[in-house]
């Protein structure tokens, strides 16, 4: 275990960003949090989580795939990719993290998908306890602890400390290169901090959600659910909720014409748009309510049906916060699930 | 003014349910902390009763959902309309996007909603009740024993700030008294947008929409967009785009947006209230209705249903283009 006053976290940061790009959250203009690559004179918000999750770092909004230029008859095909360089994310929440494995399943399950595995690969994932949880945060019930993140390097946040733990090979190497700007300390400070933190998530008002309804093989049991009309009923069908989310994975490809060619782009793609999955015959899931039911389907039930019983979600909270009608995921659970009362 | 009240409305919808004047209500569904309302479709007493909230997070505009709904149910739909709702509601009249008959609006007055971000700015995170006491909300949080009085004039949501109208310019029934059109200072932030250089003007607009994650949520929420089929969900029309593939298409979405509702927009924010990067999108619309109001005279969209609006109207008095022009080397 080392620490280092906070004093010194801007030479930390630094440092780090001598040999990686260093991003992490900080103060937007409307007061919300958001990841911006460090320069000299940012500071680390302060703020719970950042509006966009950091699933943006392994798979970015919209992305560049390929580009073919015609010419005559020849058509040639182009590889856009750059050469992914090294970066740092700081002060990653214990659900983000979480996210990234959910994400992982899906992109680096074969065929694995090498624009993400690139990214994965030089990414270094520093995360950070949380000290003041919202009433949104329910981690908990998908059995993360907020006080024991994950990632590469763990990080502990005191009044005047920060407390750094390497979790992996990477991890190590990173705290290496900061060893100038830390102290070896026993862990006493760290499980103090933890056991705080235990005492506020048993104070949270979702502290009782469960996922126990939930899980693979449970389709049959909530597809005809009369429930699904209630809780859709007021979907705007935007994309709030799904580009939030930090797990939520589903992406449109798309070619863009750019007069003599084509540039063949991926980006995020939402299950509550009308042309959500649209194919030949026309549009599989035709009204809002079954765009909705998808979502939520697909995150206590069809995922973990393919994942081992892992679900979708990770209680991050944002689509608690965002959703412009505030319907959610909890109040599916509730509903559906048997416990709304 | 008398503050209307979460039971008068409760009894009202359900003497208008039991006497068989509306076979369904559109309000606001508690939610899990106090301040995440849902709009909601009652149809029993027991469900009113049990789920029916009135609060000051109520800001949800109904007019739009009347486009949906009015088509689902035999008989007629029970509406709450705060003032600013009814411009909206008169708009959609004009525009023929819902049959009146189908409706039973009844005003109710407002003295303005909060936003939950500014009452989270004050108190934190970790909110577990919210109560109404007097002109202030006791906000109590996981973190403090004791709740903190906020006053609700102090975190009133944008468009509240801005308030135009106090009063209703459409209901069947009215509760609480009427109020009056307020002489507000809400194009005063697009004065001084429009007093920046050009170069600072479009750092502004750039910081800002650069922000947008293309959720649609202000075109989804905003009355005035009620396409069947929006030419950006369209993979048809040529333009569809889910993400915006440059810092060019980024600003295009909003500024279409902004001309496709320009002269039918009523200016009731909920554009701006519901973007989850809290962009100030109402402004963009806001300089048109200034600019229109210059040009072409004091005109509010909504306030009363059949009027053509200036951009489809023709007198002899209009403005020739030229003269903007000119107008354009003197004031900016």
């Amino acid at each position: 275990m080392l620490k280092c006053s906070l004093d010194k976290i801007n030479l930390i940061f630094a440092e780090i960003s001598k040999t990686a790009k260093l991003y992490l959250p900080v103060d937007d203009i409307d007061k919300s949090a958001v990841y911006k690559k460090w320069e000299v004179g940012m500071n680390w918000s302060d703020a719970l989580n950042t509006v966009r999750s950091p699933k943006d770092f392994f798979f970015p909004q919209m992305e560049n795939l390929m580009e073919f230029k015609t010419e005559g008859k020849n058509i040639e095909v182009i590889d856009t990719r750059s050469e992914t360089e090294d970066f740092v994310i700081f002060g990653v929440r214990a659900c983000d993290v979480k996210s990234f494995e959910i994400l992982d399943r899906v992109f680096l399950a074969e065929p694995v998908d090498s624009y993400y595995a690139s990214r994965r690969e030089k990414g270094i994932i520093v995360s950070t306890a949380c000290s003041k949880p919202a009433e949104t945060c329910f981690c908990k019930t998908f059995g993360i602890s907020p006080e024991e993140p994950l990632g590469d390097v763990s990080t502990w946040k005191t009044e005047n400390e920060i407390f750094f733990k390497a979790n992996t090979k990477k991890g190590e190497a990173l705290l290496e290169k900061i060893k100038a700007f830390t102290e070896d300390c026993d862990k006493s400070a760290v499980n103090e901090q933890k056991e705080k933190i235990c005492r506020v998530t048993s104070k949270l008002p979702l502290k009782d959600l469960t996922t126990d309804a939930f899980g693979g093989g449970k389709t049959e049991n909530f597809f005809d659910n009369p429930a699904w009309d209630e809780l859709s009923q007021a979907c705007l069908g935007c994309g709030t909720c799904t580009f939030v989310c930090p797990t939520c994975q589903c992406y449109d490809i798309k070619d863009f014409n750019t007069g003599n060619g084509v540039i063949r782009f991926r980006c995020w793609d939402s299950c509550m748009y009308s042309d959500f999955t649209k194919m030949a015959h026309g549009n599989n899931r035709l009204t809002q309510k079954e765009r909705f039911r998808q979502r939520f389907m697909h995150k206590l039930v069809y995922y973990p049906e393919n994942n081992e019983g892992v679900f979708s979600c990770v209680g991050c909270g944002r689509c608690l916060a965002k959703c412009p009608i505030s319907m959610n995921i909890v109040k599916v659970m509730k509903k559906i699930g048997g416990s709304d009362k | 003014m008398q503050k209307i009240t979460q039971n008068q409305l409760i009894d009202k919808a359900v003497s208008l349910l039991e006497n068989g004047s509306v076979s369904a209500v559109l309000g606001w569904h508690k939610g899990e902390f106090g301040y995440d309302v849902t709009p909601a479709v009652f149809k029993t007493k027991e469900d009113l009763k049990e789920n029916f909230v009135y609060s000051d997070f109520c800001g949800v505009n109904f007019s739009k959902y009347l486009v949906s709904k009015t088509d689902r149910f035999d008989g007629k739909i029970l509406v709450f309309l705060k003032p600013c709702d009814t411009y909206s509601f008169n708009q959609l009249l004009t525009e023929h996007r819902f049959d009146r008959e189908k409706v039973y609006a009844v005003g109710i007055p407002c003295e303005g909603m909060a936003d939950i971000s500014k009452i989270k700015n004050i108190t934190g995170e970790g909110i577990s009740e919210i109560k109404e006491d007097g002109q202030n909300l006791l906000v109590t949080t996981i973190y403090e024993d004791k709740p903190v009085s906020v006053p609700v004039n102090d975190v009133l949501l944008e468009r509240c700030v801005n308030c135009k109208s106090k009063k209703h310019v459409a209901y069947d029934e009215l509760l609480g008294e009427e109020g009056d059109v307020i002489d507000s200072q809400r194009f005063d932030e697009v004065a001084k947008i429009e007093a920046m250089t050009p170069d600072e003007r479009f750092e502004f607009w750039q910081n800002e929409l650069s922000r947008c994650i293309r959720c649609n949520a202000c075109r989804d929420a905003c009355p005035a967009c009620t396409c069947e089929k929006c030419v950006f969900d369209n993979p048809s029309s040529g333009v569809e785009n889910k993400a915006p593939a440059n810092s060019f298409e980024e600003k295009m979405f909003h500024i279409i947006r902004a001309y496709h509702v320009a002269g039918r927009c009523t200016d009731c924010g909920e554009c701006s209230r519901v973007c989850p990067q809290n962009i100030p999108l109402h402004l963009l619309n806001r300089k048109f209705i200034k600019d229109m109001n210059e040009f072409y005279g004091e005109y509010q969209a909504g306030e009363d249903v059949g009027s053509r609006a200036p951009l489809v109207d023709y007198t002899q008095d209009d403005l020739e283009p030229g003269e903007v022009f000119d107008r354009r080397d003197t004031d900016a």
